[in-house]
């Protein structure tokens, strides 16, 4: 750039940019380029070790679901009345995550909150990777998985029978496959820009077809930037409701039954807030190792962190204030079984999975409110994991607790996973870390053309505060 | 017998090939220098105007008279037509008919007695009703934007100016078509050059 700006001190106090330094657009899209286009063999060996880890869970995940496909969903722990257990907490639990990634892209974009530039991209694509994770356990949960399409309402001459229209299990089906086509669509539209860059840049012939081909001829015209800029915030005007309606439909399929624990108001508030809380941490915790395997520190600067931070401690506080209102709730109703749930939660044979619920959820994250305690890299990176245990011990108590125990004593069971059920856990975990690590390996991890954006106009906007600043002196 | 294809026909429509101008581009370093020699260019007369750049450069539209987007409501229409059958879908298959010539088709209506609720109504619908609506703008916006682009394609002819690899890098690119009625590559080029364009080129087809 031409312009070389002086900083204005005051205004660099309370409002930092987002970058240290004066990086030239030349040379952001040369870092964030560098990442993909080294030749494979000059790729870290950590990241080879660390994938082939990952993969080994992968194929362990393919194992168990191809089991369980033979066998029957018997191999899982689920009994009856534990008809829902783990797949479900983990079908909740892998949604929850993925709608960090949408409030990044897309209400951050709204609120125009320019440090979401740095992170939008890995959020989204961290979506993605967590909603076909999601997406396996009720898919399997059916039993007979190649018959799946029933679940949509597609005419069909052998039945004649459509889906009950009035059930939330039907609204769960459009609420997910929305939710992923529309993230898939709003994060590969953010991607072409990127894609031409890479092209443009390549040196192989291979690169260059395989991005051009995905850049669909992008030249960044300044036509097609008014048009795309029109489809990016219409996608990211609609993904915002669209969030907050598909984990409050996750919520119906509790809050519309009459099991005591399950038949609360408060559901989709709480769990909207609930499941922004756990993925920022998921986040967090791949941000976290990103920018420490790919030395990101310039990119993911501790103003981005500590920003997340702060929606952690927010959206955390929420969540506490949440179990506080179901306790009050309970006791306030009157109604004995619901009371009986909320002390059997507690004090019950699962009080240890509530107990670690409420340390995660609510007590760690109050750490935040110190400065010192969130710009803390082991910290930070500490928290987000405990919050992910905490959060996927939430959806455990309030499925599982309320399940074993429920009206009639005669029919009270207990709940036991079997090795299917945490081996296939374990595999989406592995599932999803592989998803990521191919992606940072091959595709741009942070959003270039929204960096240089933002870079440009962030300088421009520096500049002309210091001439006011200067006026106001004269 | 094959049909026969001229090339140089296709070509000659496309506005393809050596022969052919396609514009008059030149280069800035800065958004700013951009947004200041498109005003200046458009004072001259010129309407054919086109920039290349990185990002999307806040204030080029003016400068450039390029007009509002009107994907807003080509998104709408879609929007409407995906809540339609949404509440078509639901009301069919909750209380449509069951034996009509649709059962030809294999379409009949499955209604469903559940203590004695009405076989449709609109408060059930709503989750779906809204789901289905964000689908269809989600695909509207999305292939719309391609498609008012004229995208994807494989060439064009900016292509062939020596730095356009560099608009989705760190350079600034200001086009004067050469479908321009004042448009002429010695004068247009003397013009660029005037508001500060570097590496001013006549592009071919």
């Amino acid at each position: 750039m031409s312009v070389v700006v002086e900083q204005n001190p005051a205004l660099m106090e309370t409002n930092p940019p987002l970058m240290p330094g004066e990086p030239s657009l030349h040379h952001l899209t040369d870092r964030i380029s560098s990442i993909i286009e080294r030749k494979v063999g000059d790729t870290p060996l950590k990241y080879w070790i660390t994938l082939g880890t990952t993969a080994s869970f992968t194929v362990l995940m393919v194992g168990c679901l191809t089991y369980l496909a033979l066998t029957g969903i018997g191999v899982w722990g689920n009994n009856r009345p534990v008809g829902w257990a783990w797949d479900i907490t983990n079908f909740v639990f892998w949604i929850g995550i993925g709608h960090a990634g949408t409030l990044i892209s897309a209400i951050l974009f709204l609120f125009r909150q320019k440090w979401r530039t740095s992170i939008n991209r890995s959020a989204e694509a961290m979506t993605l990777f967590a909603v076909m994770c999601a997406g396996l356990f009720p898919l399997f949960h059916t039993g007979r998985p190649w018959r799946a399409y029933w679940l949509f309402p597609v005419p069909n001459t052998d039945h004649n029978v459509w889906q009950n229209f009035r059930s939330p299990l039907i609204w769960d089906v459009f609420a997910v496959s929305t939710y992923f086509t529309v993230s898939v669509l709003f994060w590969y539209t953010g991607l072409v820009p990127d894609l031409a860059s890479l092209r443009d840049r390549a040196v192989t012939k291979v690169r260059q077809w395989a991005y051009g081909i995905f850049a669909l001829g992008w030249r960044g015209s300044a036509r097609h930037w008014r048009h795309y800029e029109a489809a990016y915030l219409i996608l990211a005007g609609i993904s915002t409701p669209l969030v907050l309606s598909v984990h409050s439909v996750v919520s119906f399929d509790f809050a519309t039954s009459v099991i005591p624990g399950w038949h609360t108001t408060i559901f989709p508030p709480y769990f909207v807030a609930g499941a922004i809380f756990s993925g920022f941490a998921c986040v967090m915790t791949l941000l976290l190792v990103a920018r420490w395997t790919l030395n990101l520190q310039d990119l993911i600067t501790m103003k981005v962190l500590e920003n997340m931070n702060k929606i952690i401690l927010v959206t955390g506080s929420i969540v506490g204030y949440s179990y506080c209102t179901e306790f009050f709730i309970a006791w306030y109703s009157g109604d004995v079984y619901e009371r009986f749930t909320f002390l059997n939660r507690a004090f019950g044979p699962y009080w240890w999975a509530a107990c670690s619920m409420y340390t995660c959820n609510v007590i760690i994250p109050q750490l935040y409110w110190f400065k010192k305690l969130r710009t803390n890299l082991w910290v930070m990176f500490i928290i987000s994991i405990t919050t992910n245990i905490g959060m996927w011990f939430e959806r455990f108590v309030i499925i599982a607790t309320s399940l074993t125990r429920d009206f009639l004593p005669s029919s009270w069971w207990s709940y036991h996973p079997t090795w299917v059920d945490m081996c296939t856990f374990a595999g989406t975990v592995g599932f999803f870390f592989t998803m990521f690590l191919l992606f940072a390996r091959f595709l741009p991890m942070i959003a270039m053309s929204e960096v240089k954006g933002v870079r440009t106009y962030e300088k421009h906007a520096f500049a002309a505060a210091a001439a006011a600043g200067a006026e106001k002196v004269h | 017998m094959p049909m026969q294809f001229d090339v140089e026909k296709v070509k000659d429509k496309l506005g393809i090939g050596a022969d052919k101008v396609y514009a008059v581009m030149g280069e800035f370093e800065d958004p700013e220098d951009l947004l200041e020699a498109g005003r200046k260019i458009r004072q001259m007369g010129y309407t054919k105007i086109d920039a290349m750049s990185p990002f999307p450069v806040h204030g080029i539209d003016d400068a450039l008279g390029i007009p509002y987007s009107k994907l807003g409501w080509i998104v709408v229409v879609f929007s409407m037509t995906g809540l339609g059958i949404a509440l078509l879908l639901q009301w069919f298959a909750g209380a449509g008919p069951m034996n009509t010539l649709l059962l030809r088709f294999g379409l009949s209506g499955y209604p469903l007695m559940v203590g004695g609720k009405p076989f449709f109504d609109f408060s059930y619908s709503i989750p779906v009703d809204w789901e289905l609506t964000v689908l269809f703008t989600a695909f509207a916006a999305f292939i719309g934007m391609w498609a008012i682009n004229g995208l994807p394609r494989l060439y064009h002819p900016s292509m062939n100016y020596r730095n356009a690899h560099r608009a989705s890098d760190d350079r600034f690119l200001l086009i004067v078509e050469a479908d321009d009625p004042r448009f002429s590559p010695a004068k247009t080029s003397d013009d660029m050059r005037s508001v500060g364009a570097r590496d001013v080129e006549v592009v071919e087809g």
